[in-house]
């Protein structure tokens, strides 16, 4: 969900564009980070571990922990956390350690 | 208790409340400040010089009650929000006390709302008599509240 | 190969004063930071800043990071590049970058480390869970990107980070159930816990998370009491209905680079893992490498821009910059340093300092 009115900050936002999850439209604006466009529609599961394909989420949100690490536009482990939203990407849930190309398959 | 909640004790506030004679006479800043943290601001802010000159940052403020004539203005220069004024004078039942607040939505003039005490816990309906900022850029509003006078030591906070 | 006479990596408000006091003397720098804009985790902070006037106190964190941002980047003497993360440092002191995707090599003949830290984790079951998140990360989230990151959130650490995001949370208009603190005091400065109390957040010391719940993501913790051992209190348990979990429960210096370039390190608890042994003028082992900020010990904001001035004079001053007017600003800057850390909540680092400095001195 997106802070409408904030008591002290104003958010400058970019665009807004389309982009896909999972083959499902979704809404953002340029600029942001994927995963934070991501959230804001309500996903909060972004790849599977690939030993026990348990859900993540983000964690550090700064590029540090590699936890949001998702395929996008067929590139896997794309830190979706600092990544910038674009107009038309592809974004898949990542499958363990990812695929180049093909299907993740982990 | 202050250390282990986040509420001062009874004791802590007392302390550094104005005689009662300083009270009746009208309105006066109580600095709600207990730990020795590096800050000093609310020295800087005032410029009556009603806080007596910090030695070291560390120090607690300490303030001259007689020089204070409660404008407020050291309540946006808190960055702990630790300030408030209290105008006892106000009338015979009824306080005005002066309050930070830094959320939404920001009380209307002349709406009624939570009083609530050091706690977070609603102690009384009180009105709100005045909004304004705390001067340009700061984005802290400064609330003046009229509180059954019993009250005006223990309400801190608001829920509108 | 680049050329740099001073490299600072790093933007936060240790490197953005390092940058800034090396320039003011003269010198050429290059600020090198891997967000697209400078500030480091300042630009999340709303809080007003303590301190005194020389720290900006009483300004807003954001604020403060705007104003020196435009400073940084109307210097003439300041070359900015946003968007570039520093990747490693070789034996022959080429330090390499990734500048806007692509890769890049400089050469610096000083080197100013404002890398800051990062945050601990905290281990129970389920805590790989989405929805159990960093602090740091719910900052950006919601004070960066405008996203509230939850509806009822839980928040473990009654450390200044911990009250301060809490406090954000309820700014955001975000439910705030429940502060967790494993210690049976509050580590925040008691102003800022009064704050979000009388909020009617509760703050429970001598507390912590046993376990997170959820099916896909978070649904629900389960908190218990702990005795002096740390061990659970049987009985204590209590369930809580939250769909994000922040942890903040302390950060640990971001050293790699000073490993690679081979500085002297000490583990130091009190200053929050590994740090570089360095001089009174923040040099380390390693000639004309410099450490200011939290990359050199978790300390407070203000602490981090005054280590920054002191960084930054001196690389200067090791080539000829500024030397007439260097000792009387250093002597300026050292006694703001010491008067911040003088008093009761100094006592960490001033422990956590003097253990480093039992090590021995560095000498060049």
């Amino acid at each position: 969900m997106r802070i409408q009115n904030h008591p002290i900050l104003d958010f400058k936002k970019g665009a807004k564009v389309n982009f896909t999850f999972d083959g499902v439209k979704v809404e953002g604006y340029e600029g942001e980070p994927i995963a934070a466009a991501l959230h804001a529609a309500g996903v909060r599961v972004l790849s599977h571990s690939r030993n026990y394909k348990r859900p993540r989420g983000f964690w550090c949100a700064i590029g540090n922990c590699s936890s949001c690490n998702m395929r996008v536009n067929g590139v896997p482990n794309v830190r979706t956390c600092v990544e910038p939203l674009q107009d038309g990407m592809i974004v898949e849930t990542q499958e363990g350690k990812g695929k180049i190309g093909g299907v993740c398959d982990g | 208790m202050l250390e282990k909640t986040g509420v001062p004790a009874r004791e802590q506030v007392e302390a550094v409340k104005p005689t009662q004679e300083r009270l009746a006479k009208g309105p006066v800043a109580i600095v709600e400040c207990f730990q020795e943290i590096p800050c000093d601001p609310c020295y800087t802010a005032c410029k009556r010089e009603a806080f007596l000159p910090f030695e070291d940052i560390n120090d607690l403020p300490q303030t001259d009650f007689e020089k204070c004539n409660g404008c407020g203005i050291c309540i946006g220069a808190c960055p702990g929000l630790a300030i408030f004024i209290v105008d006892e004078s106000y009338a015979d039942h009824e306080a005005l006390i002066m309050i930070p607040w830094e959320f939404l939505p920001v009380p209307a003039e002349g709406s009624i709302v939570q009083g609530l005490n050091r706690e977070g816990e609603a102690v009384a309906e009180v009105k709100v008599k005045d909004v304004r900022s705390a001067g340009k850029n700061k984005k802290t509003s400064i609330i003046t509240l009229i509180v059954p006078k019993e009250f005006a030591h223990d309400i801190r906070s608001i829920k509108v | 190969m680049d050329k740099a006479e001073i490299l600072v990596i790093g933007s936060g408000p240790a490197g953005l004063k390092a940058a800034l006091s090396a320039a003011e003397q003269g010198a050429e720098v290059t600020l090198v930071e891997r967000d697209p804009f400078l500030g480091g985790q300042l630009v999340k902070q709303t809080h007003m800043f303590f301190g005194s006037k020389e720290q900006y106190a009483a300004e807003r964190g954001f604020k403060i990071a705007e104003k020196l941002s435009r400073e940084v980047e109307a210097h003439p003497g300041i070359r900015v590049l946003c968007d570039t993360t520093a990747l490693g440092y070789y034996d022959d002191g080429v330090v390499s970058l990734e500048v806007k995707g692509r890769f890049a090599t400089v050469k610096p003949q000083s080197l100013i480390m404002a890398t800051g830290a990062q945050e601990n984790t905290l281990m129970f079951p389920n805590c790989d869970l989405p929805g159990v998140y960093g602090a740091g990360a719910v900052q950006t989230l919601m004070n960066v990107h405008g996203i509230i990151p939850g509806k009822r959130v839980a928040m473990v650490g009654a450390g200044n980070i911990g009250v301060i995001v809490s406090y954000q949370l309820l700014q955001a208009g975000v439910e705030v159930p429940a502060i967790v603190e494993a210690l049976p005091h509050i580590g925040a400065y008691h102003v800022h816990a009064s704050k979000v109390r009388r909020m009617g957040v509760p703050i429970y010391t001598s507390h912590t998370v046993l376990s997170a719940h959820g099916k896909d993501s978070l649904e629900k913790i389960t908190m218990v009491a702990i005795d002096q051992d740390r061990q659970p209190v049987a009985g204590t348990e209590q369930e809580l209905d939250v769909d994000v979990l922040c942890i903040a429960v302390g950060l640990t210096p971001l050293t790699e680079i000073l490993f690679q370039a081979g500085c002297k390190m000490v583990y130091i608890p009190e200053l929050g893992g590994h740090v570089a042994m360095r001089s009174d003028t923040l040099e380390t082992s390693v000639p004309n490498i410099f450490v200011c900020g939290d990359v050199g010990g978790i300390e407070e904001a203000s602490a981090a821009m005054v280590e920054g001035s002191i960084a930054g004079l001196t690389a200067a001053r090791n080539f000829g910059y500024g030397k007439d007017s260097y000792e009387d600003q250093l002597a300026a800057a050292r006694r703001e340093l010491d008067s911040l850390r003088s008093g009761p909540v100094g006592e960490k680092i001033r422990s956590g300092l003097k253990r480093l400095s039992s090590f021995g001195e560095v000498t060049q």
